[in-house]
């Protein structure tokens, strides 16, 4: 794992680096999903990161445009820095909204992970064609369910992020 | 490999994927590391950005060529860069859905950032010796090949 921030820390400020224990600034996430249960197995295992991280909930494709654009009740939050989404959602489904979102000049940048229990080619073929970052099948179960999030977070923290202070 | 059990699809039996990079010794490290690998994959080298865009549109030489469900690509090449390769993949209809990893020792925050504003879907910085090398494949090989879902291609 060490290997992995060492990349981090020669490209993100924010990265402070000593012998055995990497510091890093929070991780702003935002997960879009509307079942309660799945909430909780992510929640929870997000929890057990090393990274430190904040999750957001929105339940809907709505709720979701209205936080990433930081309309009430959202006007204070933070971007997040990853986003990860169900493509079953009410309303307005995961697809559509990642569509949205890849074609903001404003949002684009955001790394999305379709985080979902849809396994069908069709769907995965559409989200990578709408420009999905990663596409990850749920997993049933808690124990797996964590060990998915720490290959998530293993390999979020081996790649180089959106530039701080580029818009 | 350990996650495959955890999904209800079967693995690909092969996973295809194209490297676009022009030194010889990243290279001849990656096929290397890759050879490393339980997943069973195939990789295509190409040299340059212009090679790149042939093998894609299946040209000349590359008529029979089965389309990469991964494509690794560098930044600093010559004749076209893999900047623009980027651009020219995610334009294009039928390719732009395959995952592009951009695998680079270029680390200027203007290349990063283009990078991101043409779709790559990320971008890391190949560390300079072959042990961190090796991890980077281990975790692309990890990450790709066994968590995500790669797109089929329709050959």
């Amino acid at each position: 794992m060490e290997v992995y921030f060492i990349f981090l820390f020669l490209f993100d400020r924010n990265i402070f680096w000593d012998k055995n224990h990497i510091v890093m600034s929070e991780v702003n996430i935002l997960l879009v999903e509307d079942n309660e249960g799945d909430i909780i197995l992510t929640t929870e295992a997000f929890k057990d990161m090393k990274l430190d991280n904040k999750i957001d909930v929105v339940r809907d494709g709505e709720e979701a445009l209205r936080f990433l654009k930081k309309q009430e009740p959202f006007a204070d939050v933070s971007t997040p820095q990853l986003i990860l989404m169900d493509i079953n959602l009410p309303g307005m489904d995961g697809k559509q909204l990642l569509d949205i979102i890849k074609r903001d000049e404003a949002l684009k940048n955001i790394p999305v992970v379709m985080l979902t229990s849809s396994d069908t080619d069709e769907d995965i073929s559409e989200c990578y064609d709408k420009h999905v970052n990663w596409y990850i099948t749920k997993p049933i179960d808690f124990d797996k369910y964590t060990k998915v999030m720490h290959e998530i977070e293993a390999f979020y923290v081996s790649f180089v992020p959106y530039p701080k202070g580029k818009k | 490999m350990y996650f495959f059990r955890l999904f209800k699809t079967v693995p690909m039996s092969e996973i295809q994927i194209l490297l676009v990079e022009d030194n010889e010794g990243d290279i001849i490290l990656t096929l290397e590391a890759f050879k490393e690998i339980k997943v069973k994959n195939s990789i295509a080298v190409v040299k340059d950005g212009e090679e790149a865009i042939e093998f894609l549109k299946k040209q000349g030489q590359y008529a029979d060529r089965t389309m990469p469900n991964l494509i690794l690509l560098d930044i600093n090449m010559p004749k076209l860069n893999g900047i623009e390769v980027l651009d020219f993949i995610k334009k294009d209809e039928k390719l732009r859905k395959i995952p592009v990893v951009m695998l680079t020792t270029s680390s200027s925050e203007s290349d990063i950032a283009a990078c991101y504003e043409k779709s790559a879907n990320c971008f890391i910085t190949k560390p300079l010796d072959f042990g961190k090398f090796l991890n980077v494949v281990e975790a692309i090989e990890s990450f790709w090949f066994t968590i995500a879902q790669l797109p089929k291609t329709t050959s």
